[in-house]
């Protein structure tokens, strides 16, 4: 669900960049530290290009940003989106976990106020008594 | 994938997200406790901290709902509305589902099934997304991806950059 905290349009970006497992490696490899375009090249067997196209896609999701040595221009990775990302699933299994355990609660109350009013267990009709 | 307490929650198909989760109680008790408002505002809340100030449901088919929660001391809002497609007591809800704020393209269907075995009732919720782009969105999370060492790793930056203010 929702959890309102973050912008859907973040999250969407967030997501559609980390959707491709290119990406995703090049994040993990980033995790390791800063690396530059080549160096981030060499592990995929993909042309430099290639991986600039996918660090564009991670850039403009605000996961990775560059570095200051104008050079290298070394690539870093971002936690912020990262973290409201998976903070977002967190959120729904949270969700529904204390949902679910209220709703324990719930029906335990109905199942007692049921049978107290069930009795004696009759043949009676739905609606016959609220 | 996500198992803590009774509650799963995993990928099913292309385009799918289905939870499970046990209750101790006949699905007719279980069936009210999502169809009468008045019940549904006293659970459906989320975590502590959340309450649920809008809970607007015409239960038939055709019909539509309106939920919205507000989070007590953040004061967020989130809001949720659909149709209900059919409803079948008291084994089945299917529903139209689209948020607010949603953070996937289109809406999902989402359905509810209830099979009772031994005074218990097993609930299924599928939620039906229009692509398999948009599920994998709500199910992607670097944490998740089991691949385990890097993406540690990857929490731990996270972590470290949170907890400088970043």
């Amino acid at each position: 669900m929702g959890y309102g905290q973050t912008t859907s349009a973040g999250l969407d970006t967030t997501f559609a960049a980390l959707a491709d497992p290119t990406r995703r490696a090049i994040l993990a490899r980033l995790a390791s530290g800063e690396a530059s375009v080549s160096e981030l090249a060499k592990p995929f067997a993909m042309s430099q290009p290639a991986i600039s196209k996918h660090l564009k896609v991670l850039e403009q999701a605000g996961l990775i940003s560059r570095g200051r040595d104008a050079q290298r221009r070394p690539r870093r990775i971002e936690g912020r989106p990262l973290a409201d990302a998976s903070g977002w699933l967190e959120g729904y299994r949270k969700f529904w976990e204390g949902s679910f355990r209220r709703l324990d609660a719930l029906l335990d109350e109905l199942k007692t106020s049921g049978k107290k009013k069930r009795k004696p267990r009759a043949h009676r009709k739905r609606g016959n008594k609220r | 994938m996500n198992n803590t307490g009774s509650l799963k929650i995993s990928a099913q198909g292309d385009r799918e997200i289905m939870m499970t989760r046990v209750f101790e109680a006949p699905r007719r008790l279980v069936f009210e406790a999502f169809t009468k408002p008045e019940l549904v505002k006293r659970w459906l809340l989320g975590p502590p901290g959340w309450s649920m100030p809008v809970c607007e449901m015409d239960v038939r088919v055709g019909g539509t709902y309106r939920w919205v929660w507000r989070h007590d001391s953040k004061g967020t809002e989130m809001g949720v509305s659909g149709v209900y497609r059919e409803i079948v007591p008291p084994e089945r809800i299917v529903s139209t589902e689209k948020f607010d704020h949603a953070w996937y393209p289109g809406e999902a269907l989402g359905t509810v099934v209830l099979t009772e075995q031994g005074g218990k009732t097993t609930l299924t919720q599928t939620l039906l997304y229009e692509s398999r782009e948009a599920r994998d969105g709500v199910l992607q999370s670097p944490m998740e991806q089991g691949v385990a060492a890097s993406y540690d790793r990857l929490a731990e930056i996270v972590a470290a950059q949170l907890a400088g203010g970043n």
